[in-house]
């Protein structure tokens, strides 16, 4: 251990601790723009500069390691007026158009520049703003609003997708796509880990917004929310809730009360149906000799990462439809024809914390089943719009027929969530009933984790990627002939949708301090527990569905609505 | 290689050398054994070459053969110096200096000259180099060279650049044989610390200090490199070490190798130093025939492997963190420090890292030991600098003098004052990292302390001096364009800083200028030292700090009275025709792009300023400096 | 960047793909391999970057930001005669900057252009180390030195035919 002050406080902390983690020890704040825990550490922003003993002038927090007696002092007039200038620098560059910026109130800078008592106009705003990029259906990049961090840079890189880079030097400095193309032209996978990683609002999420209030104030539509399993643990945190609360009850009210016959369902329904699909699938592959190992689909972004980089692996795939598009066919098929319902008028809304979701919406494959994916971030909008007061009204109830289902539909939420699911049910069809509901071995935030399983005389070995990174260990493996997996679930979120391009905003000073992504996964394990039913075989909504439309599983018509094919894309573009 | 072998091939050659720096009687006796009467050295340096030395080259040995004169021998050699003069062409054992030398006169020195019983060709000669009765003062007698003291350029311009064997014969390698025959790791440090050796790159860090932090470093790999990137513009001295004795630098790194515990370096060059890269690449090949780099080297047991690494022009990868993330193949932004490049550098192994210049001291201290180097110089900075003189200066080109030489010295004595009768302002040193040296500061003792006390720096080395035509203001903006366009861009500090502080000056120098902008001026750059993540940026505000702390006047003219002093700052100024000096020649009106100009022949002209755009054709043309500026 | 069509030959092609395998494995060998890249072809089009990507398993955003750092690096494709102004330190005071306008203005393209029949590109470069000579101008690996702007015409003339 090292033993050091912090503006007098003695703290002691393990060797090789930055000055940063030992002013957490110390309760002491030193503000931050570049760093971010887990994704970057390069002290290039300089806002947390503090002094050190046994330093020659300011140093930078983040990355300076402590040493043995030194003394911190991160409030002295040199530091306050160093991170002052820094910011009325960088306010400099920044188009201020604050008043209307998506991240007004959660933006860092914003944040900074009030706490510093900033001039905003100090040191002028010469130059002409660059274009914004909204040519990609999922994400917009503002970069007269970048400040230049390189965060989202290394959320790319730590997805391996590389989709876009700092680009020249100096003051011409700036973030964007190799030869400046278009991001819809690029290999982006349209995760947006690039604007939960970005500080400012020079990435933000397409928003659907005014669609969805145009369609539920259209007489002839009727409107139809669904819900993806992770919202329920990230729609709190807007208004105010702690990380990780459960707020599924008045999730639905809130939704149900965007506007008249607006109807809220479960989409942890098609969770279960997938599983039920996609276990028929594994096995026949498996006994068949079919394609192996296999890949789960559910995961847009994981789609077009394989598609771009490894299309020669796309038979491995599952053709299982994802839980979003499964849910948007069965509303425009069964559902209509149910409730004899044009499916023209009918209104589909998934609520998902995933920026992918809407590409997979457009993709040609998919028909426009779901109309609008809209982000946990955008369906809170339109509550506070609305005038919803979230925290006051009372709990709901999804809605009929689509409202019950198990736990391991809501664990899809996670990584290693699909998986595990998969393999309760797997289990008992392998082994029978009486088999082991948690497999623990697949959770976790870890890159990637492997398990092998033996039930019922069968051996399955199964990998779990978290995060695209992972992901693509896991192929090179498989390439090299150095894995043999049956079973590979990918989600290219690390941490799962959990950790999705769609979630809340966290301020900097929380994400940096716990693990937001073990919090929320935490909270939907602890749901899954609390639930009657966690097994998706055990599921009477998806039963009734086989016995009232799809016959079995794998059977032709569920084939034409629940299953798809997938497309060969350029590395590159 | 063995050493008696080395020492054998340093035999053959050693007095051949010899020849070329030592007194002409003397050197007449010892060419009668060398089997060659006279030697020709060529200057074959990036000036030379670009005034065409290669063609006198040629030229000298079609004559040779046709004189039929096999005892002669030609010897293309790296830069003596004076650039200014090139080609440059010295004939030993007599030492006339010939200079300006095209083929032709190449020519006529073969004949007349180079035959047996010639005598020297006067109306070549360099003027410099004769005397009032026509005698001629050998080239080291001349003002420019008496000065100085080469160590670390002791082979420039005497060795063939591409020949090993010169190279050993110079005294390259002997360092290395005695490192490895008879010195620990820990006496070599040793030595080095003993010298008081500080880094010539810029900051003089103690090198000894350097290498020792690096040997302390427990891994099993380590790396030795060469900052070859010589990035600030107006700065050549390591370009012409390398051109002219890249074998110095090898055996430097390769002792640095053994002394840490490496064994493999890089050598990372400027790709803009074409002729450079080449010799190097000639060098290492013949090194690595020769067994001196490779795999035992002089039968030691000691194995160290060498690669160069061409830069791609960005002067931050001068900074050792950026050189280092630069050889490793990405953009070369630096990396904060620590960890240190001693405990962590090159793909993350312990590395050590110098320039070209401290490279090349390394040899004459292990051979001639610590007290002696520690004898040349001041207390804090023993040894030599070499500067790179330039601007408005009569001798441009390299100098090497004992640290602690003035100022004045190197600008009147060897450098022959400022042409054209014009007044000596300042020198700025250290380049776009560096400052202003005021005339009136002109006895400063150079060295890295007294520099830095006044508010410049030694830098690498470049020295231009500025006449009373310079604008401090322009000066300063200049360099600060240079320093905002090769801010990597990582740090806040330095990528808006930069771009902001030259917005200002820009402002001020376009007659737009507000009391105020002083005032941020300060701030900006007072941050950018404070805060920056490397030395480019926390460097980079000196050039306006140091020509505003001597030149105040200079800014508050440009500010309030909208004047620029020394009329450079085109928008405050208006171009005029002094009636009394005109003689209605019409060659202005005729040269005049824009027609500003207008009168009749034998008649007075006169300037419309409001037409007028200041594009100088006029005063240029006018012979009789009717035409001014203010 | 430039508009102009890539016309690569499977002869460069396979030169490239020949040194990235002989470097592929050496670490930190972007550089190199960008440099010979650049030698072969005469600048760094995408297509080029895209072959070097896949060959060194890079992402193109690497490939892209190095060649975009360095000023050595080309993305559009030079004249036939490569017109280098020096605005190093000693050119600068010795009034490099004339000499440049000069050259801009004769052939009608500023710095960093090349002339419609791709015959000249002018660019700028700090010190190529020639400043006895200031101001030096290079035009391919010709020199010339002590240049005034009434001596442009005169340079460029031997590469006007």
């Amino acid at each position: 251990m090292v033993n050091l002050k912090i503006n007098g406080i003695a703290v002691s902390v393990p060797e090789g601790s930055t000055i940063l983690d030992a002013a957490k020890v110390a309760n002491v704040k030193i503000p931050t723009l570049c760093y971010l825990k887990d994704v970057q550490k390069c002290g290039s922003c300089r806002m947390c500069l503090v002094e050190a003993t046994g330093a020659r002038g300011l140093v930078a927090a983040c990355v300076y390691p402590v040493s043995e007696g030194m003394e911190v002092q991160t409030n002295t007039p040199k530091v306050r007026q160093s991170r002052k200038t820094t910011l009325e620098l960088i306010l400099s560059t920044h188009n201020k158009k604050c008043l209307s910026c998506a991240r007004s109130t959660s933006c860092e800078l914003q944040r900074l520049a009030l706490e510093y008592n900033c001039d905003e106009d100090k040191f002028g705003s010469p130059e002409e703003y660059p274009v914004v990029d909204d040519s990609s259906v999922s994400l917009i990049r503002d970069n007269s609003k970048c400040i230049n961090c390189t965060r989202c840079v290394a959320a790319c890189d730590m997805q391996t997708v590389g989709a876009i880079g700092p680009i020249r030097r100096g003051f011409a400095k700036h973030i964007g796509s190799p030869f400046e193309v278009a991001l819809a032209d690029t290999n982006c996978v349209n995760c947006g880990q690039c604007i939960v990683a970005c500080p400012v609002g020079a990435l933000t999420e397409k928003s659907n917004v005014q669609q969805v209030w145009d369609a539920i104030s259209d007489p002839t539509k009727e409107v139809v929310f669904y819900t993806a399993p992770s919202v329920r643990v990230q729609l709190g945190e807007p208004f105010g809730n702690p990380v990780g609360t459960n707020v599924e009850k008045k999730m639905v009210t809130a939704i149900k009360a965007l506007g008249q016959n607006v109807k809220c369902f479960n989409m942890d329904v098609t969770a279960d149906l997938t599983i039920i699909e996609e276990a028929t699938e594994l096995l026949s592959r498996v006994t068949t000799g079919g394609t192996i190992p296999m890949f789960t689909s559910c995961c847009p972004g994981w789609i077009k990462f394989i598609e771009h980089n490894y299309p020669e692996y796309l038979d491995n795939l599952s053709t299982c439809k994802s839980p979003q598009q499964m849910f948007g066919s069965l509303l425009k098929t069964y559902y209509c024809e149910k409730n004899n319902i044009d499916p023209a008028n009918l209104f589909v809304v998934s609520v998902i914390p995933c920026t992918a979701k809407k590409f997979e919406v457009e993709r040609p494959e998919m028909n426009l089943d779901t109309d609008v994916a809209l982000t946990t971030r955008e369906l809170a909008k339109m509550i506070s719009e609305a005038g919803i007061d979230f925290n006051a009204i009372p709990d709901g109830e999804y809605d009929n027929p689509f409202e019950i289902a198990t736990g391991a539909g809501a664990i899809f939420g996670a990584t290693g969530g699909v998986m595990e699911a998969a393999l309760r049910t797997a289990a008992v069809k392998l082994g029978g009933e009486g088999q082991p509901i948690e497999f623990s071995e697949v959770r976790g935030t870890d890159g990637v984790k492997e398990a092998e399983y033996t039930i019922g005389g069968v051996t399955v070995s199964v990998a779990v990627a978290s995060g695209l990174g992972g992901a693509r260990k896991i192929m090179e493996m498989i390439k090299s002939g150095e894995k043999n997996y049956t079973f590979v679930e990918v989600m290219a979120c690390p941490g799962g949708c959990i950790n999705g391009g769609g979630q809340p905003y966290v301020p900097d000073e929380i994400r940096n301090s716990i693990d937001v992504r073990a919090v929320r996964a935490n909270a939907l394990y602890t749901y899954d527990e609390s639930l009657p039913l966690r097994q998706s075989h055990k599921s009477p909504v998806v039963d009734l569905l086989y016995k009232e439309y799809f016959g079995e599983p794998n059977s032709h018509k569920a084939h034409e609505v629940l299953h798809t094919t997938y497309t060969a894309r350029n590395k590159f573009n | 290689m063995t050493i008696a072998e080395l020492n054998a091939i340093k035999a053959q050659y050693e007095d051949l050398i010899k020849i070329r720096t030592i007194v002409r009687e003397e050197g007449e006796k010892m060419a009668a054994h060398t089997g060659y009467r006279k030697q020709v050295l060529v200057c074959g340096g990036t000036g030379c070459t670009s005034s065409s030395s290669a063609k006198v080259i040629e030229q000298l040995e079609t004559s040779l053969k046709e004189l039929g004169l096999d005892d002669v021998l030609i010897v293309k050699t790296g830069c003596f110096g004076l650039c200014a003069l090139g080609p440059i062409m010295i004939v030993y054992p007599e030492g006339a200096f010939y200079a300006q030398i095209t083929p032709e006169h190449a020519k006529t020195v073969a004949e007349k000259h180079l035959v047996p019983g010639g005598s020297m060709v006067k109306e070549y000669l360099y003027e410099g180099t004769i005397h009032e009765d026509g005698s001629i003062i050998p080239f080291a007698e001349t003002p420019f060279y008496k000065k100085q003291l080469r160590i670390a350029l002791r082979n420039c311009g005497v060795i063939a650049a591409e020949s090993i064997e010169e190279a050993i014969g110079a005294g390259d390698y002997q360092a290395l044989a005695k490192v490895l025959s008879g010195m620990s790791p820990d006496d070599v440090i040793n030595e080095l610390l003993a010298s008081g050796l500080r880094g010539r790159g810029g900051a003089g860090f103690p090198t000894g200090r350097k290498w020792q932090f690096a040997k302390a470093s427990v891994n099993d790999v380590k790396y030795v490199c060469c900052n070859a990137d010589e990035g600030d513009p107006g700065a050549f001295m390591d370009r012409s070490v390398l051109e002219g004795d890249p074998h110095c630098v090898i055996e430097a790194m390769t002792i640095a190798g053994y002394a840490i515990g490496a064994h493999q370096g890089y050598i990372y060059v400027r790709a803009e130093y074409p002729i450079a890269v080449n010799r190097l690449n000639i060098a290492l090949e013949a090194a690595r025939k020769h067994g001196l780099i490779g795999k035992n080297i002089l039968g030691s047991g000691f194995d160290f492997e060498l690669e160069l690494r061409l830069g791609a022009g960005a002067f931050v990868c001068g900074e050792e963190t950026a050189l280092m993330t630069s050889i490793e193949g990405h953009r070369g932004e630096p990396r904060p420090r620590p960890p240190f490049p001693a405990v962590k550098g090159l793909f993350g192994k312990p590395t050590i890292l110098n320039n070209v210049e401290t490279w090349a001291n390394i040899n004459p201290i292990i051979m001639n030991g610590a007290e002696w180097f520690k004898s040349i110089g001041t207390e804090k900075s023993s040894g030599t600098k070499v500067f790179a003189l330039g601007g408005k200066i009569n001798n441009v080109g390299l100098v090497e003098v004992p640290m602690g030489t003035t100022l004045n010295e190197i600008i009147y004595e060897i450098g022959g004052g400022i042409p054209n009768g014009k007044k000596f302002k300042a020198a700025q040193t250290g380049g776009p990292s560096g400052g202003c040296i005021p005339a009136d500061a002109g006895d400063v003792q150079m060295d890295f302390d007294n520099l830095a006390a006044i508010g410049s720096m030694m830098g690498s080395g470049g020295l231009i001096v500025l006449d009373e035509d310079t604008c401090m203001v322009d000066i300063a903006k200049f360099y600060l364009e240079f320093t905002a366009d090769e801010s990597c861009g990582k740090c806040t500090p330095c990528r808006i800083g930069t771009r902001r502080l030259l917005d200002i000056l820009n402002k001020i120098t376009d007659g737009n200028g507000e009391p105020e902008d002083l005032e941020k001026i300060d701030e900006i750059a007072n941050h950018m030292k404070s805060s920056s993540l490397c030395a480019l940026g926390q460097t980079a505000p000196n050039p306006i700090l140091s020509t505003m702390q001597h030149y105040i006047d200079e800014y508050k003219a440009h500010i309030y009275d909208k004047t620029c002093p020394a009329g450079v700052c085109k928008s405050l100024l208006n171009y005029y025709i002094i009636e009394d000096k005109c003689k209605g020649c019409t060659l202005c009106a005729r040269n005049c792009p824009v027609g500003a100009i207008s009168g009749t022949v034998k008649n007075p002209h006169v300037i419309d300023t409001a037409k007028c755009i200041k594009c100088g054709a006029c005063i240029e043309k006018c012979k009789f400096g009717a035409i001014i500026k203010k | 960047m430039t508009q102009i069509p890539f016309k690569g030959t499977p002869e460069q092609e396979a030169e490239l793909k020949a040194f990235i395998e002989t470097k592929k494995h050496e670490p930190g060998c972007l550089m190199p391999v960008l440099q010979e890249a650049q030698r072969i072809y005469g600048y760094l089009p995408v297509e080029v970057q895209q072959m070097i990507a896949d060959g060194l398993g890079v992402t193109l955003a690497e490939v892209y930001g190095v060649s975009t750092f360095y000023s050595q690096f080309t993305l559009s494709p030079k004249g036939k005669y490569k017109v280098n102004v020096c605005l190093g330190t000693a050119c600068y005071v010795k009034g490099a900057d004339k000499v440049l306008e000069a050259i801009e203005k004769k052939l009608g393209i500023s710095a960093g252009g090349i002339t419609p029949d791709g015959k000249f590109s002018i660019d700028t470069c700090r010190c190529v180390g020639a400043c006895g000579l200031a101001p030096v101008v290079v035009i391919n690996d010709d020199v010339y030195g002590k240049l005034t702007p009434d001596m442009v015409d005169d340079m460029l003339s031997h590469y006007i035919d």
